[in-house]
């Protein structure tokens, strides 16, 4: 690792102001992302701002069925949430499956859905559930939120505060992990919500999380595993490595979203 | 005392520190003034170099010096040796490409060292690592032996002319191929043996230490066999003198192997510590370990078995090509060759074997010896070829096993070995009946009612421990003897220090030799402390690897426990009066057989140093060495059965039952030798399952440099084992031990393959039986 200075913020303004004069700064969160990557010499940002500390950030509220989740959030602290577990757990059982209990204790939502990682589960339950990204500047909604792998609509310095979204009536997450990283080799998140039925895939897309238009279809029409048998899964889009190729996430894209589904109910 | 000798289950004695954090590794070691190395490494996996600027990054705040190949060249210090010559059928000597411990004329796989950096903190030192400027000139690179095979690949080493290193072959050609040509059936299968990374817990670390005002060396290295790195590093690399060189390996956290060999690591920073006048320490991290310590495996098979109309195997050809990877490391003729071939007769009465093995370089990491080093690659071999036999035959594959069982002993194979002791059909049998063999089908038609494709296959393999004689391994070409030594040193107050050459990173030794002198002796096993790992300590030995420290270490102990018993006697019958021939030793006391006279242990011990009234002419102490050499190897043998459960709608298995059912001879301590099986059994799974080295063809770059691309196994990947032990002692070693370091990994991958292919209903799988792949393989049968 690089040198680096670390700064803790006690509000978002104090945040974004030592990012402002920081010459290279990097918000901090759970750093299971971004202190690995330095460890690498990766990353070599010359001040860390850590954000974990900020009171507008923490916390998981349940109003009605609006559920809100502090950007500081770790996924331990989904896994465990009784509120949240009462009106969507399927969010719940996706985090509980991150990683290991290390990673679940440290790692952060803000921090998984500000990264974006093709891989990861969060992005697909935030688009999956139609969540709005909200940050201290504005509130994203989640279709206009992920661009690309690694990429997403924040500015450079803008802080991701929490992601809200309405409980769905049904939704369910099934994961496919990767042998080795156990990260989402597929992961499909389904809901069924006020918008509509939203069927989100990670950890396949050669350009990150998208959503499936053929399954929400066929899923809006007939809601169970078996209205899927006959929605082709085009592999033409899909990532090729090591692990997995295209052909065959394409076949676990249709797994995946039938577990999904029936782990729903 | 039998609570605590042979046979009992003693919880190990150093889990205290381990589990507590107070283990002392070699980066835990400190010493004043000492510094922190960085080394600069090829980021191409073949290029010219053309030049190496240091200059910027000598001025690099805290750096104390860079160092290079030229300079390590002209202080005459030593290329890195292969330590087993292999010879050609034609007669000539393996082609050795030299390795430079620095290289700076050519660089051959990505990770090849070029120069050291020793900087005031670990920080400092890759931040200057990152400044030296070299200027390449890249060439193109091969990683695949057949590839590097054909005309036209890239040339690694001039003296190794189309990248072939040798090409060696044992048994008789002619015999097999006219079996072969006058068989009922023959089946024939290619093997593919997957290239393993070996990823102990401890990356590998050393601490080099000059000490100006002596002239001398200390060398704290992650080391299988402190006395063979200094062996080497005297005689060959021209570090220093034996009498100069101290090497000390401390705990040691796993090596599987890798930590056998002497690395260019080692010796550039004792260099370098007379360089610099600093000690000079440096420490893998996890990404240079996958890049720089020696893998295992990776070998390509043709494979040919003959059998008569009665399904009695009438000859095995086999045509083998290894990847050796960019240099020869210091066992690796040997690996594909004598701990390979020499196995092929398996469990089976072969009439003719012929087995022709080329080994080859490419660019990529040295391959040398991985938990089992050759039996793996055997083993695999033969048993996919039975199981594969079995169902051409249309026989069950435990009754073509049983056909073909070699039953009685001894048993001299085509190919060198002479088997000892055995009973192969007692572990068939129990494996078949722990399993509920016969009760598969039925739980394969329940499995298949919900939808999931079950399936069941065995393995009986065999192996060889104890690598031995030392003429014998002489006269096949190895560098040094393969004997043991050790001291028994009883203190004044009768406690024992045992020191071995031998040497422990996780095999509990200072549980199991303790536990052989408190049985002998019928002290307590606190009293008893085992020494090992450091070259001032114990004179010499040769360390552990290829599970010999039970049959071979401890058979050494057992000669000098009889020394120091037989001094004891003499000593307790001149004090006690008697005849030495009736003094006998029990519970700690030395007492006249029959009688109730007895003087205890210590009172002897104090005896024999105060020296007040010992018999005429006995010098004073109580210390004896004994060095053992033994007759031949031990054979462990055994049945593994896998019982697996696919998912066809994503290809993933699952073992829903594994049994082992082994023959280790006489067993020492059940929980160790459960926890070497567990351990090499979940290695074994890693490899039929999980593992595979991958390289980039064209750029020659590692693709599994990390744990989020190369699959270990974790716990959940694997079931609850059943374990179960038929055990034959050997008539080898004076304490009828076997070994059982390697044989879970030796023999369950072939297992679980056969189990697999049994699920997917062909027979075409490699591995790892990734889920991707046997998703593939389930797409192809529909
Ligand atoms: C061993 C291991 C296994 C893992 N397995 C999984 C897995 O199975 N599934 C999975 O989804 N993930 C997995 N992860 C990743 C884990 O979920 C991380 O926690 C997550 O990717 C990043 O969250 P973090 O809080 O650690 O963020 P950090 O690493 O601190 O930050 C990540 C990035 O986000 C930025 N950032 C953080 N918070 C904010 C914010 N509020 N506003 C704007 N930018 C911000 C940072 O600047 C940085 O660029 C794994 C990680 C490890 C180490």
């Amino acid at each position: 690792m690089y040198a680096t200075s670390y700064h803790r913020a006690s509000s978002v303004d104090e945040a974004v102001s030592l990012r402002g004069t920081a010459e290279d700064g990097k918000y901090l969160a759970g750093g299971m992302t971004l202190i690995s990557t330095m460890k690498q010499r990766l990353a070599a940002p010359s001040d860390l701002i850590d954000l974990r500390h900020i009171s507008q950030l923490a916390g998981i509220s349940v109003e009605g069925r609006t559920v809100r989740i502090g950007a500081a959030t770790r996924h331990a602290d989904v896994a465990s949430s009784q509120a949240i577990r009462a009106v969507c757990p399927a969010i719940c059982d996706l985090a509980s499956h991150i990683g290991d209990p290390h990673v679940r204790q440290m790692g952060t939502i803000g921090g998984s859905v500000a990264n974006n990682d093709p891989a990861a589960d969060y992005p697909s339950a935030v688009l999956g559930l139609g969540a709005t990204v909200v940050t201290n500047q504005r509130s994203i909604p989640a279709d206009d939120y992920f661009t690309g792998l690694f990429e997403t609509a924040l500015e450079e310095r803008e802080i991701l505060t929490a992601i809200v979204f309405e409980a769905p009536e049904k939704a369910g997450y099934a994961k496919f992990a990767n042998p080795a990283s156990r990260y989402a080799m597929t992961g499909v998140f389904v809901a069924k919500t006020a918008g509509g039925v939203r069927v989100a895939v990670t950890g396949a897309g050669a350009g990150g999380v998208f959503r499936h238009a053929g399954m929400e279809q066929a899923l809006s029409a007939q809601w169970s595993p078996d209205a899927l048998n006959a929605v082709a899964v085009d592999p033409s889009n899909l990532m090729t490595d090591m692990h997995a190729d295209a052909d065959y996430r394409a076949n676990l894209i249709k797994v995946m979203a039938k577990r999904a589904v029936a782990k729903a109910g | 005392m039998g609570v605590e000798g042979i046979g009992a289950r003693v919880a190990r004695k150093e889990d205290k520190r381990f589990l507590t954090g107070k283990g002392r590794y070699t980066d835990d070691m400190s010493v004043p003034g000492m510094k922190y190395a960085c080394f600069v490494r090829s980021p191409h996996a073949h290029a010219k170099i053309l030049s190496i600027d240091v200059s910027a990054a000598k001025v690099m705040p805290g750096v104390i010096d860079v160092l290079d190949g030229h300079q390590l060249q002209a202080d005459g210090i030593g290329n890195l040796i292969c330590g087993w010559m292999i010879h050609s059928k034609d007669g000539s000597p393996m082609k050795m490409g030299a390795w430079r411990p620095l290289a700076y004329e050519t660089v051959r796989y990505v990770g090849d060292a070029i120069a050291i950096v020793v900087a005031d903190s670990s920080g400092q030192a890759r931040d200057a690592a990152e400044a030296v400027v070299i200027e390449f000139d890249e060439l193109p690179a091969v990683t695949e032996a057949l590839t590097a095979l054909e005309g036209g690949s890239p040339q690694i080493h001039p003296e190794a002319p189309g990248n072939l290193i040798f090409d060696w072959q044992i048994g008789e050609a002619d015999a097999t191929d006219k079996a072969i040509a006058s068989a009922a059936h023959v089946t024939e299968i290619e093997i593919r043996n997957n290239r393993l990374s070996p990823n102990p817990m401890e990356p590998r670390a050393t601490l080099g230490i000059y000490d100006a005002s002596e002239d001398h060396y200390t060398c704290y290295t992650t080391s299988q066999n402190p006395h063979v790195a200094r062996l080497v590093m005297s005689a060959f690399y021209n570090v220093a003198p034996e009498n100069k060189l101290r090497v000390i390996a401390p705990d040691v956290g796993g090596g599987f192997g890798s930590k056998i060999y002497i690395y260019p690591e080692e010796i550039v920073c004792l260099w370098a510590s007379k360089k610099t006048g600093v000690p000079v320490k440096w420490t893998s991290d996890r990404t240079e370990a996958f890049l720089t310590d020696a893998h295992g495996r990776d070998h390509v098979s043709q494979v040919k078995m003959a059998f008569d109309a009665n399904n009695r195997i009438t000859a095995l050809k086999v045509d083998t090509v290894a990847n050796l990877g960019a240099y020869m490391s210091l066992f690796s003729s040997a690996v594909p060759t004598y701990l390979y071939a020499t196995l092929l007769s398996g469990q089976y009465a072969i009439p003719a074997i012929h087995a022709n093995v080329r080994t080859v370089y490419t660019n990529t990491v040295p391959v040398d010896a991985y938990r089992g080093a050759g039996r793996p690659e055997a083993t695999y071999l033969l048993e996919r070829t039975m199981e594969t036999a079995a169902r051409e035959l249309g026989v069950s594959p435990a009754e073509l096993r049983r056909v073909n069982f070699i039953r009685s002993f001894p048993y001299q194979t085509p190919v060198i070995m002479n088997y000892d002791a055995g009973d192969y059909e007692a572990s068939l049998n129990a494996a078949m009946q722990a399993a509920d063999w016969a009760g598969f089908e039925t739980r394969r038609a329940a499995a298949a009612a919900k939808g999931m494709k079950r399936g069941i296959g065995m393995s009986c393999y065999i192996e060889a421990c104890g690598i031995a004689p030392s003429a014998a391994v002489g006269s096949l070409g190895a560098g040094v003897g393969l004997w043991e030594s050790a001291e028994v040193r009883v203190n004044a107050v009768g406690t024992i220090e045992v020191l071995t050459g031998s040497h422990s990173h996780g095999q509990g030794h200072e549980t199991t030799f303790a536990q052989l002198v408190a049985g002998r002796l019928g002290v307590p096993l606190d009293s008893i402390n085992i020494v090992h790992g450091d070259t001032d300590k114990v004179q010499m030995g040769m360390g552990t690897y290829g599970s010999r420290s039970g049959a071979v270490g401890m058979s050494a102990v057992v000669k000098a426990l009889d020394k120091v018993e037989a001094k004891a006697k003499k000593i307790a019958a001149h004090l006690m009066e008697a005849d030495e021939q009736d003094i006998v030793i029990e519970n700690g006391e030395l007492k006249i057989a029959g009688t109730d006279k007895t003087l205890p242990w210590f009172q002897v011990a104090l005896a024999a140093y105060t020296a007040h009234n010992l018999p005429a002419g006995m010098e004073p102490g109580l210390k004896e060495t004994a060095f053992y050499d033994p007759s031949n190897f031990t054979f462990p043998a055994g049945c593994y059965i896998a019982e697996v459960e696919i998912d066809p709608e994503t290809g993933k298995t699952e073992i829903v039952q594994f049994v082992a059912a082994d023959d280790f001879g006489n067993i020492i301590n059940p929980m160790i030798v459960e926890g070497q099986v567990h351990g090499g059994l979940a290695q074994g799974i890693g490899q039929a399952l999980l593992e595979n080295v991958q390289y980039d063809r064209d750029t020659g770059q590692l693709l599994t440099a990390s744990f989020m691309d190369y699959a270990m196994p974790r716990a959940d990947d694997l079931p609850s084992f059943t374990l179960s032990h038929q055990n034959t002692p050997c008539p080898g070693n004076p304490l009828g031990i076997k070994g059982c370091g390697e044989a879970g990994a030796i023999g369950s991958p072939p297992a679980l393959i056969n189990a697999i292919t049994d699920a997917i209903g062909h027979n075409r799988m490699t591995m790892p039986a990734t889920p991707m792949k046997v998703w593939h393989a389930l797409q192809a049968t529909h």
